[in-house]
């Protein structure tokens, strides 16, 4: 019963925030300069006359009152509905369905490159440390922090393409079921790049707290005991690290969700991050405030399961 | 005495700096034979807690660092074997109990999980490693083993992580224990309880006891043997005996005349030694009791006395008979 009560409360705090969000987007979106006739129909070149304009304004419900537009938004929303785009006239969530696997995909793999670099460098630094091992990791957490994705991700781009002539993004992109291998040439690149950001924080979080943890008592019991340094090391140490490291990767990951807006950019990926771009250009709200109501979800959710691995790692985070 | 199955030899533990080293350890030798049993006593500071965590090389190194000495068992010197050897020494042969046990359990892992372990790294199986924690932690007093198995060590207060981290002790039934005020945050009758265990177990498996205290009416209960520490040096050394008849060294006739005893009257103000310990990396030449001690006389201030013996079992560094006191 108390289960029940405390998921309800988490999901219901999760559709609090998302609201507060929604009502962020549109209200910011209303802000800007123009509108979506004005944009998508040329009417800055003249082209419309006034009547012609006020019938489309009509037409799209660009006149009506804020609140009321708010609230048919957020109606058609909850209902699935996420709208029609104003410049490609296809619907939202057709175009949400083909750009958001292409963002995942490039998540998942930053992320999961990230984590190896950012573990993997991190504990050889924390068990290592003031040697080379640990000058090693902290060079790869300085370089990766400094480094701008976009920067990285240019020159790998040009470097790439002029050196080797090699052009994966050339064909357009394919589709993982389509051809896995090909689809993996195009994502590994910017997912790599992507990874180098997000490994250097993982680095330095995983490195201070497995390095606070063997200072502390029960790290001297575990090895009073005649653990192997196997069980040591991960039962021990890197146990007691790990809410640090999945808080970490947590913001990570959240960030990640914005990153790969340039990154997509850059090499050319048809990703949440490019139909945001394209839509904010065109001021074509619908896909706008979609997009950046997913990337928001997103956020939310991210937080959500680092709560939930919190309590499934420490258990004093458990009874409440 | 027959042949010691730890002998600690003329151990020096410092801080290495650039240019120096601070001594905080300064030349301790201990024996312990097979099924003795030996109380180290000592202000906080004075060095017992690193001289013992030395034996099984669990000093935090860097910074501190064994500077000389010899840590024998049964013949072999435990700072020189190799990682794989001392695992097996570690919990297996030599167990101990730390201060501040609520800091010394894992907090993420089961009671259970955290006995059996140090079970199965010296060889059980599961199943007996199961069993054994189960009948450990009953030995020590809990009221409900099964439920402490399976808690968390949050769930459980500190009285009971004390006998928890005991019975994590003796789990192995290591040849040495070293119990490191292991008895500090249990009432008396809990104490008294422990104490038992730990003695009717020696008598069954031979364990030698080091138990390392600032508490001399725990002594004068439990050891055969007291070792007396003061500035990161062995001042006293005697019968248990002996040690409360007829000390030797003024640090311990005044730490003897600071216990409340019967005799004590009422409310009556309990004698305090004046002054403060010296901080060990700062000491001057000559004895570091000396400026609080009642019977120092001119050869104190430029010399420090060597722990010399004093025939029937007991040796004291001081350059004073207490006949003359």
């Amino acid at each position: 019963m108390n289960k029940i009560l405390a998921i309800g409360r988490r999901i219901l705090s999760v559709l609090v925030t998302l609201w507060g969000v929604s009502v962020i987007i549109f209200v910011v979106l209303r802000l800007l300069p123009g509108n979506a006739v004005t944009a998508a129909m040329g009417v800055s070149e003249g082209l419309l006359t006034h009547a012609q304009v006020a019938a489309l304004n009509r037409y799209y419900g660009v006149g009506q009152p804020a609140v009321q537009q708010y609230l048919s938004w957020l109606h058609a929303t909850i209902t699935g509905n996420l709208g029609i785009s104003l410049s490609s006239r296809m619907a939202v969530s057709t175009l949400v369905g083909t750009a958001l696997p292409v963002t995942l995909e490039l998540a998942f793999f930053a992320m999961l490159l990230g984590l190896l670099i950012g573990v993997g460098f991190g504990m050889f630094s924390a068990l290592h440390p003031g040697r080379w091992q640990d000058d090693l990791g902290q060079t790869v957490s300085v370089v990766g922090l400094a480094v701008p994705s976009f920067i990285l991700g240019t020159v790998l781009v040009v470097f790439m393409s002029t050196k080797f002539h090699y052009f994966p993004s050339s064909l357009g992109f394919i589709g993982f079921f389509t051809d896995p291998w090909l689809n993996f040439q195009q994502i590994i690149f910017p997912a790599l790049v992507l990874s180098l950001g997000i490994g250097a924080a993982i680095l330095r979080t995983t490195r201070a707290a497995v390095l606070e943890v063997s200072g502390l008592n029960f790290a001297r019991t575990a090895l009073g005991k005649g653990v192997s340094r196997k069980a040591f090391i991960w039962r021990h140490l890197f146990l007691n690290a790990l809410t640090a490291v999945v808080t970490m990767s947590g913001i990570q990951l959240g960030y990640l969700l914005g990153g790969t807006v340039i990154i997509e950019q850059i090499f050319i990926l048809p990703g949440m991050g490019r139909l945001l771009i394209t839509a904010i250009n065109n001021r074509d709200f619908p896909v706008v405030q979609s997009v950046t109501l997913i990337f928001a979800a997103g956020f939310v959710i991210v937080n959500m399961l680092v709560d939930v691995a919190y309590s499934l790692i420490d258990p004093r985070t458990r009874k409440r | 005495m027959s042949n010691p199955l730890l002998s600690i030899r003329d151990l020096h533990v410092g801080l290495p700096h650039r240019r120096r080293t601070d001594e905080i350890v300064r030349g301790v030798s201990i024996d312990v034979a097979p099924g003795e049993k030996l109380g180290i006593v000592g202000e906080s500071g004075s060095g017992k807690t690193l001289t013992m965590l030395a034996v099984v090389r669990l000093l935090a190194t860097p910074p501190l660092a064994v500077l000389k000495g010899e840590v024998m068992l049964d013949g072999e010197d435990l700072l020189k074997v190799d990682e794989r050897r001392l695992r097996a020494v570690r919990g297996g042969e030599i167990a101990m109990v730390y201060q501040d046990p609520m800091s010394s359990l894992n907090p993420l892992l089961h009671i259970g999980s955290q006995i059996e372990e140090a079970l199965r790294a010296h060889g059980a199986s599961s199943d007996d490693a199961k069993r054994r924690t189960r009948e450990v932690l009953q030995q020590v007093g809990l009221a409900d083993p099964e439920r402490v198995r399976t808690s968390y060590p949050h769930q459980l207060s500190g009285g009971m992580i004390q006998r928890v981290m005991i019975a994590m002790a003796l789990s192995t039934s290591p040849r040495v224990l070293i119990a490191d005020e292991p008895t500090t945050a249990l009432d008396v009758t809990i104490q008294r309880q422990i104490l038992e265990l730990v003695t009717s177990l020696q008598a069954e498996t031979g364990m030698a006891v080091l138990w390392v205290t600032h508490d001399l009416g725990v002594v004068a209960s439990l050891v055969d043997q007291v070792v007396v520490m003061y500035a990161g040096r062995i001042v006293e050394k005697a019968s248990t005996h002996r040690l409360f008849e007829r000390p030797s060294h003024p640090y311990t006739a005044a730490l003897l005349e600071s216990l409340p005893g019967l005799g004590t009257a009422h409310r009556s103000a309990l004698h305090q030694i004046g002054g403060t310990p010296p901080d060990p990396t700062r000491l001057s030449a000559g004895c570091p009791f000396r400026l609080r001690c009642s019977y120092a006389i001119e050869k104190c201030a430029h010399e420090e006395p060597e722990l010399i013996d004093r025939g029937d079992g007991s040796a004291a560094a001081c350059w004073r008979d207490p006949a003359q006191w």
